[in-house]
């Protein structure tokens, strides 16, 4: 049972990255495509139905790892207290850049409020691909299961670190060219003429990047923890993860060049999976390491009673299957691309 | 002196604070833009849809609201509150699961689709997904309260060795007593703020002499909707709300009073300021015997008072409590007589030429905020000092490996960011308000 909550909190964290992904990458490159204020609109526009829905993963995936892993959730937050306070400012910011913009007639401000929304999505981005780096890396467990981390100690990986270390950083830089070119993706999928062909270019000039930061992520991560080989070692048909990594990279630009936006979309999707998938695999069934290992919390030590995590399957798979109609109608609904004049809301 | 466990109670009473003006209207709204759409289906009035049009921009700002600072709240649960997150999450962490799977998410997506789909929408299919809206933030609102009645009155569990609570009954859980008047009386002090905004908007428009048809629907239903709510506000909901405390946090319910002294037919205080130094009422006005006949239906029935409690186990702040009890209670009388004075002039058609009584409409709008908050106030106050009630101690929950300067830091930043938040919100409304509905589609 515990195994199985594993996977779901996972999977809706992995939802989280793919869905609010793809429009925090648009905030990131709001800016860079979009020049002009109709052309700022139209790229609102495209995320403007789904964003908040999207949010509403990280909540749903909070919520269920709240129920399951109740001890994994307070060691986790309270030791992150200051990064997710940022976080959370962040994330306010943000909606105030994409609410608030569509309320207001000035030029000025309507520039002021696409700068926070696109600062705001870099800063978010960089945050929770840190946060991911730090579960990799492992924390500062003590016996009872807290730590408390700071925001950055001396910048090294080893004892005392900080949230942010070279390691860190490495993967909160990785996350962003992934995210962006999630966003670019999205973006060029929804939109036509310039900023779809801007959209494009920045893919294919950042494509390269996300291959070599690929490489030199894998290589960093198993030098500072070797042992999340150990389960891709036993379980020989793990290789479908990194197979399908390179497949993915290799779907993005091969799709792109032929035009299809759909399906090069749909391999950057694949690619955030497998690489999220290969990471919770390596891990499992740690879910935050310690720096002393035997401090780890693994999903034993942190689950909540076998009644509340089979009770729980039940409901969550009924409101999983609604969950699955909504989204699917709304995409549905809104799929297509946008223009600027059909109904303004 | 370390003030840890100050500073994290203010820093979750301070962001539940704020975050809760916002959901108490958008979850009336949702009700009263549902009754909009329901006339303009059934009837075939358009101005009905242009006025559903006007209150879901007033709605979308709010919404927005309640979700930038509504993430704050789940996040403190772990932030600040490990030790009670690690002793309490196998039970309520139910609750706050389901709230994002079955209610956020209804919400949101039916929410876009509200918003910007009305012209591409069937307009059945459109009075539908603000049906969806509504369900999504009202079982939203059910998730949090149950979670908050278990606090109060914990059901449905058993604790192991180790401290932790754990489910043993979804279902005792899910259907906590205390949570469904809880909810009543909740939701029905949403609807009370809603319908007091509506009117309020539409006698500032009447008084103007703007958008008159508009402004003549929005007191209508503003007006009956808030007449039927501010009734059921105090009967049943509240009386019930008031028996359940009386049996199971009788403590409580001395210091909402501030009864001292146990006694035989208690008093029911309409005025006074307790005097926790020399434990007493100081400048009392009281109705003789009504305490004892509202909680027990005989006027000598003995209710216990505060001296006869142990220290321990008494809330550590009688005296706001009992003001904000005070508050509440006397506001919602006040909302009664408001509405029914209004219904009673829109009957005999004349409340739309009454300029005095659309005056009162136009001004009396903050005053819900205030009750609901105070009413909150009173339910959270009153639970003190627990966090279970009975079982686990406030002082036992909060996050130890959190430093006091970070708290304070961090607690400062949101008061910083809510002060902003709070300003642009009151401009981005009142240039809605401003603009005011569309006659026609746009």
């Amino acid at each position: 049972m515990e195994t199985l909550w594993y996977l779901i909190v996972a999977f809706m964290l992995t939802a989280y990255v793919v869905f609010d992904g793809f429009d925090l990458g648009a905030g990131v490159v709001h800016l860079l495509i979009a020049k002009t204020s109709d052309e700022r609109k139209l790229v609102l526009k495209s995320i403007g139905p789904v964003w908040d829905g999207n949010e509403v993963w990280l909540l749903a995936a909070g919520g269920s790892l709240y129920m399951a892993f109740p001890l994994l959730y307070a060691s986790s937050f309270s030791g992150f207290y200051l990064p997710l306070m940022i976080l959370l400012w962040l994330l306010i910011f943000r909606a105030c850049g994409i609410e608030f913009r569509s309320h207001i007639n000035n030029p000025l401000w309507q520039q002021f409020f696409d700068v926070v929304f696109s600062i705001s999505s870099l800063l978010i981005i960089l945050f929770c691909g840190a946060a991911l780096g730090n579960v990799i890396r492992g924390v500062e467990l003590d016996k009872n299961g807290y730590f408390f981390a700071p925001l950055w100690t001396n910048f090294r990986v080893g004892n005392n670190p900080g949230i942010i270390d070279w390691y860190t950083l490495l993967t909160g830089l990785l996350a962003i060219i992934t995210l962006t070119m999630h966003g670019c993706l999205y973006v060029a999928l929804k939109t036509q003429d310039t900023i779809n062909l801007r959209a494009k270019k920045l893919v294919k000039s950042i494509w390269l990047i996300q291959v070599f930061l690929s490489i030199v992520c894998l290589f960093a991560t198993l030098s500072i923890r070797p042992e999340i080989l150990g389960n891709y070692k036993a379980h020989i048909w793990s290789i479908v993860f990194p197979i399908l990594v390179v497949l993915s990279l290799v779907g993005i630009l091969l799709f792109l060049k032929k035009d299809n936006e759909l399906l090069a979309f749909l391999s950057s999707v694949l690619y955030i999976i497998a690489m999220l998938g290969g990471v919770a695999f390596g891990l499992y069934p740690n879910v935050l390491p310690a720096i002393n290992r035997e401090n780890s919390l693994t999903i034993y030590n942190t689950a909540a009673g076998s009644y509340s995590l089979q009770v729980g399957f039940t409901w969550w798979l009924l409101g999983f299957i609604l969950v699955t109609i909504y989204f699917i109608y709304v995409y549905w609904h809104f799929a297509g691309k946008v223009t600027i004049t059909n109904d303004e809301h | 002196m370390d003030n840890s466990l100050l500073f994290h109670r203010l820093h979750f009473s301070f962001t539940i604070t704020f975050h809760y003006l916002f959901p108490q209207l958008t979850m009336g709204l949702a009700l009263l833009i549902v009754i909009f759409k329901t006339l303009a289906v059934w009837k075939k009035v358009d101005s009905y849809n242009a006025a559903a049009r006007f209150w879901a921009k007033i709605f979308a700002i709010n919404f927005a609201m309640g979700v930038v600072t509504g993430i704050p709240m789940e996040f403190q649960f772990g932030t600040n509150w490990a030790k009670f997150s690690k002793a309490v999450g196998g039970v309520i962490g139910q609750t706050l699961a389901m709230e994002g799977l079955f209610a956020f998410f209804l919400e949101s997506s039916f929410l876009g689709l509200f918003l910007y789909g009305e012209k591409r929408l069937k307009p059945i299919v459109h009075w539908l997904s603000s049906v969806l809206v509504f369900l999504g933030s009202w079982l939203s609102a059910y998730f949090i309260i149950i979670t908050d009645a278990w606090m109060q009155h914990p059901v449905g569990f058993i604790r192991l060795a180790d401290g932790t609570f754990q489910l043993n009954s979804l279902s005792e859980f899910l259907l906590n007593p205390w949570g469904l008047w809880q909810y009543l009386h909740n939701m029905g002090g949403a609807v009370i703020t809603a319908s007091f905004v509506m009117a309020s908007v539409g006698a500032f428009y009447l008084l103007n002499n703007k958008h008159i048809e508009q402004a003549k629907n929005f007191i209508k239903i503003g007006v009956l909707v808030g007449t039927v709510c501010t009734m059921l506000q105090i009967f049943p909901t509240g009386d019930q709300q008031g028996k359940m405390t009386a049996i199971h946090q009788p403590a409580t319910l001395a210091a909402m009073e501030a009864l001292f002294d146990t006694e035989n037919g208690a008093p029911l205080v309409l005025v006074g300021q307790p005097n926790i130094a020399e434990q007493k009422l100081d400048n009392p006005i009281v109705i003789p015997k009504m305490l004892s006949f509202l909680t027990y239906q005989r006027w000598n029935a003995q209710i216990k008072g505060l001296k006869d409690f142990p220290k321990d186990q008494l809330p550590d702040n009688i005296p706001l409590l009992y003001y904000s009890y005070h508050i509440m209670v006397g506001l919602g009388t006040i909302f009664v007589a408001i509405m029914f004075l209004s219904a009673f002039l829109l009957w005999r058609g004349k409340l739309f030429e009454s300029r005095w009584m659309l005056w009162i409409l136009m001004l009396s709008f903050p005053f819900p905020y205030i009750a609901n908050t105070a009413g909150w106030l009173t339910a959270e106050l009153g639970r003190q000092p627990w966090l279970v009630y009975g079982l686990l101690r406030t002082s036992e929950g909060y996050s130890t490996n959190v430093s006091t300067g970070n708290t304070l830091f961090t607690l400062i930043g949101f008061m910083g960011l809510y002060l902003v938040l709070g300003i642009l919100f009151l401009f981005f409304i009142w240039q809605e308000i401003e603009k005011g509905p569309m006659e026609e589609g746009k």
